[in-house]
Order: C-alpha cells, then sequence, then structure tokens
C-alpha cells in the first residue's frame, strides 16, 4: 500500500523535496488506480457527456438530468467488489451507503437503487452461494432501513466469478432545480465533517481494490451502518433547504485523502485542516490512519461562520456529529496539521492527478478461435431443455432477491420488479424508467459487440415501458489492465458504448471503472454494465393481464448468433461460436416502432427477448399471466434456422408484442409503416406453452407447473445447492 | 381537520403518509419530531412505517421510549383515533398500547409482497366503512412481521373483538394470521402492511378501493372541516 519507485520519483520532482509519511499515504491512496482512473481516464473522453437534458456542474459525483418543470434526476452507479468478495455482507451494505451519498451530495433526495450481483456457479459452489446470500442480505438490510426502494437489478452466475463476487449498485436521486449544490467556497469558509464518526476500518481500501485479490484483507473492508446513514440524508436535505450548504462531497474511496484534495482541487482553493478535529471511533489514531480510513456514512461540507450555527442545531436534532475540521485558503494547498504541527502539505492539482498512462494493449490470443462452433450434442426433447433452461440459476425468477428488497417505499413504483424495466412516478407527472443490463458471456466471445448488446439491451427494457432513453450509466469491469490483453477488451468495449451512445445520442452521466477484478486463478470476463435511464412524458406501459385469444407479434429478426447463449454454456456447457450483435439501423427503427405502438396504446404487453432466447421470453409472458400460448416457428422473421437457433438464440432489438384480436390489423399497419421485419407468430389461450415447427409440435409445456419450477428454483439452490 | 404523523429518527414512511393524508384525503396534516410534543387538540395521529433507531435491539423498543410516547398514550386514553403502520405498529406494541409481539418473520429475511386482507372488525375509527368480511389487496414489507400472541391472549382478542385484520394465507406465521389489532376500546390500531401504499391507482396494480376505505373511515370518523 504504497507509492512504486516511478511515482515516488514522480511526487518528489512535483513537489521539490521528499515526502512526509502522511503525504506518502495520502498520495498512495489518491493516485491509486480506484480514485484516479489513470489506466482509463484518457479513453473515456471517446464517451458523448453531453446533451440536451444534461446538467454539468463542477464537482458533482453524480450524473444530473433535467426533467422539465423545474425537476432534476439525478443518477449514479458504483460497485464494491473486492469488499463483497472477502465480506459479502458489508462489502454489499457500504456499496449501497456510497452511492447513495453520490446521490445525495449533488442536493437531490435517493429515490431508487438497482443491483447488479454476479457470483461463481452457485449450484455446485458453496462459497458462492455464501457470498450470494450474504450480499443480497447486506443490500436489504442497508436499503430497507434508509427507505429506499430497491426497484430492480440483475443476477448472474458464471464460473469466471468462482471466490469472486461483483457487487455493483445504481442508485437514482430526484430534486427540484433550485435546490442543486452550486459546489462552490471563498476564503475563510468552514470545511465541515458530518456524520459517522473515523475509525480504523476500510484503511487503504481503495488500494485493495487497486490490486488483484489474493489475500483477505478484511481491514480493508468498510463497516455498515444505515441507521447514521439514514440520518444524514434527512439532515443534508434540511440543510439545504435552508440552503446552508455551499459545496459538499461524500467520503469514499480515499477517504479524507480524496474528499479534501479532490474538493480543493476541483474548486481552485486550498484547505488546512487538523486531523485532531476528526471525530474518531477510537482514540490514537495516527493522521496517517485518519486521512485514508474510509470510514463509511461521513459528509465533506463546506460553509461559512454565519450558516455554522443553523447547521449545526439541524446535526443536534438528528444527533449526527458535526466537526470542523478546517478552512478554506487560497493558496491551492492541502495542508494536514495536528494542533500546530504540520504533517502534509501538498498542491492539491498534484494529490487529484495523478499521471495519466498509456498502457498498451494487444488483441488475447484466444479470441481467433473463440467464433469457431462446434458439433453438439443434437437435442431430441426441446420441452426438457426449454424446462431446465426456465429452472436455471440465469433465468428463473429473481423473486428470492428482490422479494426480499423493499420496493414499494416511497410510493412511486409504478411498474415493480420481475418485469423489464421498472418506472416510477415524478413529481411533475412523468415518469421514468431505469434498467441495468450485463452480459460477460457474450461480452467474452467479442468485447465490442458484447458491450453495445447491454447497452441495447437496456435500451430495449426501458423502451418496453414507453420510454425514451435519455441517459447512460456505464460500470466497466476488466481484470488487470497491467495486461495487454485485458486492456485490449477494456478499449473495445469502450469503444462500442461510445458508438452506440453517439449513434442514439445517448449521453453517458455517469459512470465507474473497475479493474483488478481478478483471483489467484484468473481475471473475470469482461463484464461492462450498462444503465439505461428513459423519460416518459404521458403514460407508461403498464401489463395488461393476457386472456385467451390475444395475438403474439415478434418485432425484429432472429439471428444464428448463438455464442455465450445460455443454450450453449449451460444446456451445452460450450464456450464459442458467434455472439449477438446489434445492428444500428434495425435497432433503431424497432425502437421507434415500438414506441409507436405503445404511444397508440395498441399493445396489451411488451417484453424484451434476450437470455435464453424466444423460447423463454414467450415462456415468461405466460408463467407471469398463468396462461397458454402456441407459437408457430415458422413466422418467425430471419433466415430459416433449425429449432436450436430459432429457440435459443439471443439476437438482439427483439420485442415481444401482445395484441388483442381487435388490435391486429392497426398494429400491423403501423409496423409496415416502419418497414421492420416482424412475424404473427402465436395465439394464447388454454394451460400449455407450445411451440410448432413444420407442423409438428417441439415442445409442450404446462403453464402451472412451469410456473412453480421457474418461480422457486432459485430459492431451493440457494437453500439445498 | 388535523392528523399528526409522528417522526422518529429512522421513519422512513413519514412522508408516503403525510402525502396520502394531504394530496389524496385532502386532511390538515402535520409531522411531530419524536421529541416536540403533540396538542392536545389533535384529531388523530399515525405512526408510520420504517426502521426507528435502526431497529436496534428489536423493532419499534427504542422509539417506545420516545418523549412523544407519553402524548400518545394521553391522547389514546382519551379516545383519540391511533393509527400504527408497520414499524408503528411495533412501536405502539412496545409502548404497550396494544396486546402481542412482534417477531422475524418465519422465513426469517425481510419481507416485501402483495397480500390480501379480511376486516374483521369495523367498529375502529379505521375500519368503519368496510362490510365485516371485506377484502384488502395490500403490501407487506416487514422483516419482523410476525404478530405473536399466546393461546390465553388470543382468544381475549378474540372475545373483546380486538382483531381488526386477518391475512388470507399464512404469510409470515402470524398467529390466527393475525395482520392488525385494536385497543378494547377501538381508537388504537396496529397494523403490519402498508396502506399508504395502496390508496393510488397508479402504484396499486390490483385495486386501490379497498384500502382507500381506511382513510375514508377516519374522515367520517374526525370530519372533514377544519
Amino acid at each position: 500500500m504504497s507509492l512504486n519507485p516511478q511515482e515516488l520519483e514522480e511526487l518528489t520532482a512535483k513537489i521539490g523535496r521528499r515526502p512526509t509519511q502522511t503525504e506518502l499515504h495520502i498520495v498512495a491512496a489518491e493516485w491509486s488506480e480506484h480514485c484516479s482512473y489513470k489506466s482509463s481516464k484518457k479513453h473515456l473522453k471517446t464517451l458523448p457527456m453531453s446533451g440536451p437534458l444534461v446538467i454539468s456542474e463542477k464537482g458533482y459525483d453524480s450524473g444530473v438530468l433535467d426533467v422539465g418543470d423545474g425537476y432534476v434526476v439525478t443518477a449514479h452507479i458504483e460497485s464494491h467488489n473486492h469488499p463483497s468478495a472477502v465480506e459479502p455482507y458489508g462489502g454489499a451494505a457500504t456499496g449501497v451507503g456510497g452511492v447513495i451519498r453520490d446521490i445525495l451530495s449533488a442536493g437531490t433526495r435517493p429515490i431508487a437503487i438497482l443491483d447488479g450481483l454476479r457470483f461463481g456457479d452457485i449450484k455446485k459452489d458453496p462459497q458462492a452461494r455464501w457470498l450470494f446470500k450474504n450480499a443480497v442480505a447486506g443490500i436489504a438490510d442497508y436499503g430497507n432501513c434508509l427507505g429506499i426502494p430497491t426497484i430492480g437489478g440483475e443476477v448472474e452466475f458464471d464460473r469466471c466469478y468462482t471466490n469472486y463476487a461483483l457487487v455493483d449498485v445504481a442508485a437514482i436521486g430526484f430534486g427540484k432545480k433550485e435546490h442543486l449544490i452550486k459546489n462552490h467556497a471563498d476564503k475563510g469558509d468552514l470545511v465541515v465533517l458530518l456524520g459517522g464518526s473515523t475509525g480504523r476500518d476500510g484503511i487503504g481500501g481503495s488500494q485493495f481494490a487497486s490490486d488483484s485479490l489474493e489475500s483477505e484483507d478484511r481491514s480493508a473492508v468498510q463497516i455498515p451502518d444505515p441507521f447514521i446513514e439514514k440520518l444524514i440524508i434527512e439532515a443534508v436535505l434540511e440543510a439545504r433547504n435552508h440552503k446552508l450548504i455551499k459545496a459538499m462531497k461524500d467520503l469514499g474511496g480515499g477517504g479524507l485523502s480524496c474528499a479534501i484534495s479532490e474538493t480543493a482541487d476541483t474548486l481552485s482553493i486550498g484547505i488546512e485542516m487538523d486531523v485532531d478535529k476528526v471525530h474518531t471511533r477510537e482514540s490514537g489514531l495516527s493522521p496517517d490512519e485518519i486521512m485514508v480510513s474510509e470510514s463509511q456514512e461521513r459528509m465533506l461540507i463546506i460553509t461559512d461562520n454565519e450558516k455554522l450555527k443553523q447547521l449545526q442545531e439541524i446535526c443536534n436534532k438528528f444527533r449526527i456529529a458535526c466537526s470542523v475540521i478546517g478552512h478554506v485558503t487560497t493558496d491551492n494547498l492541502m495542508h494536514v496539521k495536528k494542533n500546530v504541527e504540520t504533517f502534509a502539505c501538498l498542491p492539491t492539482q498534484v494529490v487529484a492527478n495523478a499521471t495519466l498512462l498509456d498502457r498498451p494493449s494487444k488483441k488475447p490470443a484466444y479470441l481467433d478461435s473463440i467464433e469457431t462452433e462446434k458439433e453438439l450434442k443434437p437435442i431430441n426433447d426441446y420441452t426438457k431443455i426449454l424446462e431446465t433452461l426456465l429452472a436455471s440459476p440465469n433465468i428463473a425468477s429473481k423473486i428470492w432477491v428482490y422479494g426480499q428488497y423493499d420496493h414499494e417505499v416511497g410510493i412511486r413504483t409504478v411498474v415493480k420488479p420481475g418485469r423489464d424495466a421498472s418506472v416510477l412516478r415524478l413529481d411533475n407527472g412523468k415518469f421514468l424508467s431505469v434498467k441495468i443490463d450485463g452480459n460477460p458471456k457474450h461480452c467474452y466471445i467479442n468485447p465490442r459487440e458484447g458491450a453495445i448488446g447491454c447497452f441495447e439491451e437496456a435500451c430495449r427494457n426501458v423502451v418496453c415501458t414507453g420510454a425514451r432513453p435519455i441517459g447512460m450509466l456505464d460500470h466497466l469491469q476488466f481484470g488487470n489492465p497491467e495486461n495487454p490483453e485485458i486492456f485490449w477488451t477494456f478499449l473495445e468495449s469502450l469503444q462500442g458504448l461510445a458508438d452506440f451512445a453517439k449513434y442514439f445520442a445517448i449521453p453517458c452521466v455517469g459512470g465507474k471503472v473497475s479493474l483488478y477484478n481478478e483471483t489467484p486463478s484468473g481475471p473475470i470476463k469482461p463484464t461492462p454494465l450498462i444503465g439505461v435511464i428513459g423519460l416518459i412524458d404521458n403514460k407508461p406501459q403498464t401489463s395488461k393481464r393476457i386472456t385467451k385469444g390475444d395475438v403474439l407479434l415478434i418485432v425484429g429478426e432472429t439471428k444464428d448468433e448463438m455464442g455465450g447463449s445460455e443454450f450453449y454454456e449451460y444446456i451445452h456447457d460450450f464456450i464459442g461460436g458467434k455472439c449477438p450483435k446489434v445492428d444500428f439501423n434495425e435497432s433503431k427503427m424497432n425502437m421507434k416502432s415500438i414506441l409507436e405502438l405503445i404511444e397508440n396504446e395498441l399493445p396489451k404487453n411488451v417484453h424484451d427477448c434476450s437470455k435464453g432466447g424466444l423460447a423463454v421470453a414467450i415462456s415468461e409472458m405466460c408463467i407471469l399471466d398463468d396462461i397458454g400460448c402456441e407459437v408457430d416457428l415458422s413466422k418467425i422473421p430471419g433466415q430459416k434456422l433449425n429449432p436450436d437457433k430459432v429457440l435459443f438464440s439471443e439476437s438482439h432489438s427483439r420485442y415481444l408484442v401482445v395484441v388483442g384480436e381487435s388490435d391486429i390489423e392497426s398494429t400491423k399497419s403501423l409496423l409496415n409503416n416502419h418497414g421492420v421485419k416482424y412475424g404473427v407468430i402465436g395465439r394464447f389461450g388454454d394451460e400449455n406453452i407450445q411451440f410448432i415447427m413444420n407442423s409438428q409440435k417441439i415442445i409442450d409445456l404446462r403453464v402451472d407447473t412451469t410456473q412453480k419450477v421457474w418461480a422457486n428454483s432459485l430459492g431451493e439452490t440457494i437453500l439445498h445447492g | 381537520m388535523k392528523v399528526g404523523v409522528v417522526v422518529f429518527p429512522g421513519s422512513n414512511c413519514d412522508r408516503d403518509m403525510y402525502h396520502v393524508l394531504t394530496d389524496v384525503f385532502h386532511f390538515d396534516a402535520q409531522y411531530f419530531w419524536h421529541e416536540k410534543g403533540i396538542p392536545e387538540n389533535i384529531d388523530a395521529v399515525i405512526l408510520p412505517g420504517g426502521f426507528s433507531y435502526g431497529d436496534r435491539l428489536r423493532a419499534g423498543v427504542i422509539a417506545a421510549h420516545s418523549p412523544v410516547i407519553k402524548d400518545v398514550k394521553k391522547l389514546a386514553s382519551r379516545g383519540v383515533p391511533i393509527l400504527g403502520v408497520c414499524n408503528g405498529f411495533q412501536i405502539l406494541v412496545e409502548a404497550q398500547l396494544l396486546p402481542g409481539v412482534l417477531l422475524k418473520n418465519t422465513s426469517l429475511n425481510f419481507m416485501c409482497k402483495w397480500t390480501n386482507l379480511t376486516v374483521e372488525n369495523n367498529r375502529t375509527p379505521f375500519t368503519n366503512q368496510f362490510k365485516i368480511g371485506q377484502k384488502i389487496p395490500i403490501p407487506i414489507a416487514n422483516g419482523e412481521g410476525r404478530y405473536y400472541v399466546d393461546e390465553l391472549t388470543l382468544e381475549k382478542l378474540k372475545e373483546n373483538n380486538q382483531i381488526v385484520f386477518r391475512y388470507d394465507d399464512d404469510v409470515n406465521g402470524s398467529s390466527y394470521n393475525i395482520a392488525g389489532v385494536c385497543n378494547k376500546e377501538c381508537n388504537v390500531v396496529g397494523m403490519m402492511p402498508h396502506p399508504e401504499r395502496a390508496v393510488e391507482s397508479e402504484i396499486n396494480p390490483i385495486d386501490n378501493k379497498p384500502s382507500s376505505l381506511i382513510f375514508e373511515s377516519l374522515l367520517s370518523k374526525i370530519g372533514v372541516e377544519n
């Protein structure tokens, strides 16, 4: 946990003297990959960050979108992978806490949480089950206590996460534009540390997260306290209402070192602080420990002398500590003292801006042969295969997870978890639709197309609720960037995301890069996770109950794109083949026509077609509405494919649309006008899910029994393996 | 009429309850911080859900010792309608304004789901617009929501008509599937499910009318004029 020799030399040259012990700790935290983004920052500029609705101000830790009528939505995404892999309960809980404070620091109230969780094979690996169970409990206990609904997310299991965990948390905030904190500070302003006390937990957390996970360094994991976080939220929002906050930043990775240096650097000020003024959990903490502790539930606030008293009164009301630890200067220095003795005095520009790196990249050797197909065992019973897929951990219902999250508190949740995207109502009569998606199986086979696919899938989900995408969050998770092959996959994924974002004019409003996601057994598969935020001006598409005689259509082509599919990996245990590719033009046309169908109130139900292919997507619709369906596979648009491919290909840009008999003609004519590929493929009724190929019934599955298997299998796997 | 919404440190359904009282049913609602006194002329008091004091020790037990509880007890003894929802119910039980205890759900997990209730007592200020046996689709969200009383107390509750709501199914192991109870005088009611999450059609996927009757009952009890 220190600087490497080159960095030490660089620091010495920049400040013209040998750094002190405390300075070394501060700079090591701030120059860690986790805080400085030194490997990725140069490249992240390729993502479009501005757009008509984006409000950018200096110092925001979250993205801000103008949703009209004087209201804004804020959004951010974070992960807590290393800590969660060691101590899943605390790691996941503090992951929620951190991203919530990012939302709070813009001056907005957090209104929703989404979580993306990834673990090893829970069927075979008890360690993966333990990690999963406890990460879910950590998120539940933290989010539920805060009274912020966890409205959605995704869960995936893959052997590449063995002995590891990816815990990603996205948060959404909402508030009045006039309440946004306009970060600024003047000479003599006071620097206040508010909230939890500083202790020895989480010391060196950011460096811990910037290295491969080899030792289980539990002291680097922070301890969660949602009750204090809840009090901080209310106290900060009350202080915001009284305009007592001039600037604000949450304390996350790198603790005070990071918060002080970045705030000072962003606002072009200096800060002089005294570690003796910091309220601590235990006595005898050294200045170094105080500066790099990552104890949770702390906020840094800049206020002035006049407002301090009122701020202290609010903190007293909520019984939270509030210490004046320093003041604003004009010398652009970060000056850390203990009483009168100086322990660190560094130019903030030097601390907050690590030298950015140009890491070498090289196409990984495995990619040369990965797309080669393999002769697979022929399937003779498709009914059984579909049943197996519906019970598989990646596809089965995640009700065991979201049933433990309060997803109703706040009374905004219009479309609840378990469907496509979740929808929240806003105070101006509009609706917000949010979804996060990742697909490491596709991304491993083709990092660029895989990443684009995640982005498109999140867009599709949001579109299914009638929303147009207005912003994107990206979370790029890869292995060790010092390995050129891994760095290449990072660059490819990023380029794909930038291309898609530009084509669709969806700005990236927030993001995070998490590297060094490795264990001694190797790196994770490339795992970009994409969050898409959509806005609905009038009315969201809510699912109406499907009844007998309703007609099923599919919009979009089904292609021979089986690589990375659940069918290849879960059924055949084969990693390879060509993964799905998004055709930008087709994608745009399909989105447009679906949104228009919804505007015209034609569909009863719209569902995205993704993991497990259309056989799974159609089954999910039947299961949720407790009705059978007869599907004619010969009507599926696209080239003629064998049943494996028609049923289980995970081609993008596809939507399943249910319309009542009387609306079928208007639906067809609208789709014809747009010139999109579609097919009328089935009719609902009776008690069985049936797929017909060349007048032969190849799948015949009872809805009621399948429903039970699909709903309960994840919970049972956790209990019994 | 004036309805007080008590806010404890860690309450998190206070704003939802306030919204429903004011924007949906047009009550004159007011927040009361737990250290602040409640005026004697208040017409009803609601203790909302949340995690008062982070549910430390046991849900509701610390809040039951908050200064405001003295006032709540005084108002209760004068017959003022008092409703505790979720954590509010747990607090009323811990303050001994209502019988029984709330234990961890049998699943040992936090549970957030829609349930179906049956109204068993329509003589409380929160149920007077219901028919006995009427159904209410309503969500629960709790970790310690299993209502427990011993056999003897259960018999007494039945005798005194103190069981207000029962779940149609065994959702969490509650004694006699009890979801809500009242005191002998029927003016203090506690319930685990969240009526404030079920009264608007936009967020209620089933039917918002039955749960609305809880607030309409209060309206009819205390009147609408200010």
